[in-house]
């Protein structure tokens, strides 16, 4: 039909054609290699300082892991902002175990067996925690921006009520020496616990059939309904490895600060949203890639730890830049979308 | 010699290389009513948006009243008198129905304060005109399809409008909705205003034209008089094709039914309704708008919960525990709405032709791509979907395309019952043969279908059994054989004090 | 008139009046102090600068989209106002520094304004990155540190009082501050914007259908940035009253409030998507978040459990609205699954 050789035309085939199309993506990889440079030349000494790369390693981790379990809820269409009081109830939790079962001077055997104990309830509580909210989008229907700050709340009033505001510290030295030690006394730990998480994520969303089923629901829930996807059970499961992920980044933070409170992180959640959405993910869902997300949070650390290197400026001028970083790619990325609006559309004849 | 309200002269348009419209003549006299219809991808949306000043022609003029333009704005158009009522109106919801027939107004006349008065009193004059009686204060997304167009129609009167332009105005109206939007229509005649509505809905087009003008590939092919066309000569200048109007034969079925409804009832909506459907059957079911007809199909889709009565598959009774439960049970549903429903627009074609059985290509636990890929291009191959590659989004493709995206992935579930609500609405004339014979081929092979559309000559000529349903019962079932269109029209419409159920 | 009663009984926002006075009987039982004249005062006063920050993300909410950066707006409004007056020595009236926040939160609020009318991008995320580059600029480039010594004018507002209420039994004195005087008169006059103008009227038509809206002559570009204009003015007025009650500035007081406000709006009755919602559902919603937060002490609950009820409260009232939602699509969507 004469209407569809107009519209497939615009589409050239080949394995270029995705990453020709992803213009977010090139645009990401060009500012980070940008920046790599410019630190590298304006910041010699401390660009090719082994110290720096670490201590980078050591914290982008932390809202690292919680970016990745919002990237997949924000791609089902919905999203997480409970990640920062999840974490921080997990790592509570971990903290209150490892006192309890190996407090100060136990030997080594019971602390590493207090330690299991602790990741194994963290994680059971990132999931416990991740499933209400499932719950509450999925069954209840609470759109998931009011479901997660409730959650948020929720969690981080318990996180006080376990604690009392004060932070728990005290944990036996083998949990520090080994999460936030570092592996060959090279690699730090947190970033392979990263590592590893990442590689994880993109095999559940490139390769299993759970990934393209979050794709297929977050482009269209009531289709996926009548397609006989289990929307339910994929919610909830997108929430519980969320609140997975954000455990994780508790037990991170617990090995780095080496203590728990109630609000560690307070910066971290619209840090985590803006990560994902710098990282081409789309609120609206469907759409989004792990790559995209990895470069976004390589680029904030790489700004953020590039500060530090001027020490005439305050870090305080992180969140102008991060914000300021944002702005930009968005903005960039509207106008590039109105020029090509704007091929496509004189070729579709369509209104500009 | 009277002056045409419009007329358009030898216009023409092309984007990027393709010719939109060709020498298009057109003409329109005062209070007539005329019928523009043509396919989709005929260009009618492009005229429609060149008479409306959204676009500018490439060659040609269009006159409004005997003034001629070249280059029309939207805002001009308006001013000359022509108001075009698209498909979703262009209402606001939240807000209530004098609002939304205000605002327009006053805006217009640059108000920056609102006297709620004066709004009351420019929303009673506009219903006022075609006698439409609403309150004003209900919120005008609680208001039924039929009086949310009575809304736009109030609304495009209120600007002394000399033509009004209506897009496919009867899609989700039932009977006594369309016989009330014709009445109007005949009012405004009486009155001086002329209307061009755009449909492809044959009876209609007929009971209320005065003249036809039909479009084909950009072109104007036919302007006539209703006496001079019959069902056959408006596909053939619909189409350019001869199109053979074979019914379909049943051959020999299996004694053992493959679906049985006995007494099924979803309370507001339908009650006790009983049917059996053999494999090879293709099963018809009919009725209004309201009939409960889709209710019916949702719930044999475990969709909808039942109140009451029996479903058997195969011989054992069945309680879907949802859709999932349905599918399980080998039904397929190809819904009524693809775009909402049935597909995901934004992704690619393989996707949306594996999605209802991705789990069954699984590997290790692994989502095997190659066989992904296999099987999508046997689908675009087996039923012949125009795409050069299947990796493109579903959303670059034809509505006939996109149905058959639907059809693809119901069909890769191998169901034993599939049902198809509304299958070729929205669906150019070659594929909706095209997916009728698909449907006949898959009876042959022994599945059984059940088709629920309104479109009558659609259910004739394709089902070896009709049943009519009228306010949630089926009152009556009919060899498609052995009766007219007409008749089967006369029966669909027939005595009822519940009918026109709004949605 | 039972017309008007018996829609006014249907609305969400007689609900939420209903919770609101089952908590005040429920508070009142348990400590019999709730409605005392001091207790009714601190409550009126804790209203003042959640409720104006209520009535500004309203704005936005209705117009279909969301805010979060107006408290960093604030704090960086009032910062910089706080800071030229005390660096200059400031002595005069009150009114100067008003319009200077008035002013810079206009400015702030038109550089909301200009990304979100433009890009098609959700403001949740436009206000996200607004939000941390106000945070970054007070923090990194004004330095901000605590300013515990504000200009006098500010300082005598703030202690400003209309009348004090005593407790008869407690002795305890509370003063009803000027502020709720503001307060009052942005909703006022924000009520006036929503009902009688046009523009009022277009953010709610924009809120409902952004295309529709345009169509029908709506100048949406506009709208939508002079909305963000109004709100950044709201937002930094709001900011004062807080520093001015404070009687010192603390750069990050008001930051992590978004979340709460807009928590307030929605459980006011307002749609997260935006085209409905009343100021007066507004107010309730912030009247009720404030009541649970600082009625804990009445009810002899320790302030650690303020978070928790907060989180609770807001997934109770989401929760029922949203299962409201889904019973009231006519009876047959009630039996999809």
């Amino acid at each position: 039909m004469k209407g569809d050789a107009v519209q497939t035309t615009l589409l050239r085939p080949g394995p270029l054609r995705a990453l020709a199309r992803d213009t977010h993506l090139t645009r990401l990889l060009v500012m980070l290699l940008v920046l790599i440079i410019f630190f590298a030349i304006v910041k010699t000494d401390g660009f090719f300082n082994l110290l720096t790369w670490q201590s980078m390693a050591i914290q982008f981790p932390e809202f690292g892991l919680m970016a990745l379990g919002v990237m997949l809820t924000m791609v089902t269409a919905g999203i997480d902002l409970s990640v920062v009081g999840v974490a921080n109830m997990a790592s509570i939790g971990a903290a209150v175990v490892m006192l309890s079962m190996a407090p100060k001077g136990a030997d080594p055997a019971t602390a590493t067996g207090a330690i299991a104990v602790a990741i194994c309830l963290a994680l059971a509580i990132g999931a416990t925690a991740g499933a209400l909210n499932g719950f509450l989008v999925a069954k209840v229907r609470i759109p998931p921006i009011l479901a997660t700050l409730g959650s948020f709340e929720l969690y981080t009033g318990i996180a006080i009520l376990i604690t009392g505001g004060k932070p728990k510290s005290g944990l036996p030295n083998l949990y520090g020496q080994v999460f936030a030690g570092k592996l060959f006394g090279l690699i730090p730990v947190p970033l392979i616990v990263f590592a590893v998480a990442a590689v994880l994520i993109w095999l559940l969303m490139t390769k299993t059939a759970f990934g393209t089923k979050i794709y297929m629901l977050g482009t269209n829930a009531t289709a996926a309904r009548f397609s006989g996807l289990n929307t339910t059970s994929l919610l909830v499961r997108t929430y519980m490895i969320s609140g997975i992920y954000a455990s994780l980044a508790g037990l991170v933070m617990l090995a780095n600060y080496n203590s728990a409170k109630a609000d560690y992180g307070s910066t971290y959640t619209l840090l985590a949203v803006l990560i994902v959405v710098l990282g081409g993910v789309n609120p609206n869902g469907g759409s989004g890639r792990l790559i995209g997300v990895v470069l976004a949070i390589l680029i904030l650390q790489i700004l953020s730890s590039g500060l530090n290197m001027f020490p005439n400026i305050s870090n305080f001028y992180r969140p102008l830049i991060w914000g300021g970083v944002l702005l930009a790619v968005i903005t960039a990325n509207h106008l590039s979308g109105r020029r090509s609006h704007r091929r496509i559309a004189k070729r579709k004849g369509l209104p500009q | 010699m009277v002056e045409n309200v419009l007329a358009v002269r030898g216009v023409s348009k092309s984007f990027a290389g393709v010719q939109a419209l060709s020498d298009i003549n057109l003409d329109i006299r005062p209070g007539e009513i005329h019928c523009l219809a043509g396919e989709n991808g005929s260009g009618k949306s492009t005229l429609i948006k060149v008479i409306s000043g959204v676009h500018d022609p490439d060659e040609g003029s269009i006159e409004i009243n005997g003034v001629p333009h070249t280059r029309l704005t939207p805002v001009e158009a308006i001013a000359a008198g022509v108001q075009v009522i698209y498909q979703d109106f262009s209402v606001f919801p939240n807000l209530t129905v004098m609002e939304n027939l205000a605002l327009n107004t006053e805006l217009a006349s640059k108000r920056k304060l609102v006297n709620w008065r004066r709004f009351r009193r420019i929303a009673e004059q506009a219903v006022a005109k075609i006698d439409f009686s609403v309150d004003l204060d209900q919120l005008v997304g609680r208001l039924s399809v039929a009086d949310k167009q009575l809304v736009a129609i109030s609304r495009a009167l209120m600007s002394d409008a000399k033509l009004i332009i209506m897009d496919e105005p009867t899609t989700a109206l039932t009977k006594k909705e369309v016989d009330a939007l014709f009445r109007i229509i005949l009012d405004l005649k009486a009155r001086g205003i002329a209307t061009l509505f755009v449909s492809h809905k044959l009876e209609e087009v007929f009971e209320i034209s005065e003249r036809f003008t039909i479009i084909r590939n950009g072109r104007a092919v036919a302007t006539c008089l209703p006496e001079e066309l019959n069902r056959k000569t408006f596909t053939q200048y619909m189409t350019g094709r001869d199109f053979e109007d074979a019914h379909f034969q049943v051959g020999e079925l299996p004694a053992q039914p493959v679906l049985e409804a006995r007494g099924l009832t979803v309370n507001g909506a339908f009650s006790d309704v009983s049917f059996s459907l053999r494999p090879g059957e293709i099963l018809g079911i009919t009725g209004l708008l309201g009939s409960g007809r889709t209710e019916l199909a949702m719930t044999l889709f475990g969709a909808y919960r039942k109140d009451a009565g029996e479903l058997l598959v195969k011989g054992s009774p069945v309680q879907f525990a949802g859709i999932r439960g349905a599918i399980a049970s080998g039904i397929g549903y190809v819904p009524e709405d693809r775009l909402t429903e049935g597909l995901f627009l934004e992704r690619t074609i393989a996707d949306n032709v594996v999605i209802a059985q991705i789990d069954q290509l699984v590997v290790g636990g692994l989502f095997d791509r190659t066989r992904k890929g296999t099987s999508a291009a046997e689908w675009v191959r087996d039923l012949k979907i125009a795409t050069p590659d299947p990796e493109n989004a579903a959303n670059t493709l034809s509505g006939g395309n996109q149905q058959r995206i639907v059809l693809a992935k119901w069909l890769a579930t191998k169901p034993d019952i599939l049902i198809l609500n509304g299958p070729t609405v929205g669906v150019d004339i070659g594929s909706k043969h095209d997916i009728h014979e698909i449907l006949r081929e898959l009876a042959r092979a022994g599945i059984a279908v059940i088709i629920i559309s309104d479109d009558i000559p659609e259910v004739i000529q394709n089902c070896s059994r009709v049943l009519l349903m009228k306010a949630g019962r089926i009152t009556d079932e009919v060899d498609p054989a052995t009766v007219t269109e007409h008749q089967l029209a006369e029966l669909m419409t027939g005595e009822s004090d519940q009918e026109g159920e709004r949605r | 008139m039972s017309q008007l009663v018996r829609k006014a009984i249907r609305s969400n926002e007689f609900y939420v009046f209903l919770v609101i006075a089952a908590v005040c009987l429920l508070i009142q039982a348990r400590s019999g102090q709730f409605f005392t004249a001091n207790n009714l005062v601190d409550l009126a006063n804790a209203m003042v600068v959640p409720g104006l920050f209520a009535i500004g993300a309203f704005l936005v909410i209705v117009s279909g989209g969301i805010d979060v950066s107006f408290p960093a707006l604030a704090s960086l409004a009032v910062y910089a106002v706080t800071r030229l007056l005390v660096d200059s020595h400031y002595q005069g009236g009150i009114l100067l520094p008003f319009a200077l926040v008035i002013g810079l939160g206009a400015v702030l609020g038109a550089f909301n304004g200009l990304f979100t009318s433009r890009l098609t991008v959700p403001s949740l995320i436009i206000t996200l990155g607004t939000a941390n580059v106000f945070s970054g600029v007070m923090q990194g480039a004004l330095s901000s540190v605590q300013i515990p010594k504000i200009p006098p004018a500010m300082a005598d507002f703030g202690r400003g009082s209309l009348f004090v209420a005593t407790n008869p039994v407690s002795g305890l004195t509370s003063s009803m501050p000027v502020s709720f005087l503001i307060l009052l008169a942005v909703l006022a006059a924000v009520f006036f914007l929503l009902r009688y103008t046009m523009f009022g009227r277009g953010v709610f038509a924009i809120g409902g259908d952004g295309s529709a809206a345009a169509r029908a002559g709506f100048s949406v570009r506009w709208t939508k940035f002079w909305l963000y204009v109004i709100v950044g003015v709201i937002a930094a007025v709001a900011g004062l009253i807080r520093t001015c009650g404070m009687g010192q500035m603390h750069p990050t007081n008001l930051l992590g409030m978004e979340m709460m406000v807009i928590a307030a709006v929605v459980l006011g009755g307002t749609a997260i998507t935006g085209g409905t919602g009343s100021l007066t559902g507004v107010m309730l919603g912030t009247l009720l978040i404030v009541i649970v937060e600082n009625s804990m002490i009445l009810l002899g609950i320790p302030t650690f459990w303020q978070q928790f009820s907060l989180g609770l409260l807001i997934i109770v009232g989401t929760g029922i609205s949203a299962l409201q939602i889904a019973r009231s699509g006519n009876g047959l969507r009630a039996a999809l699954r």
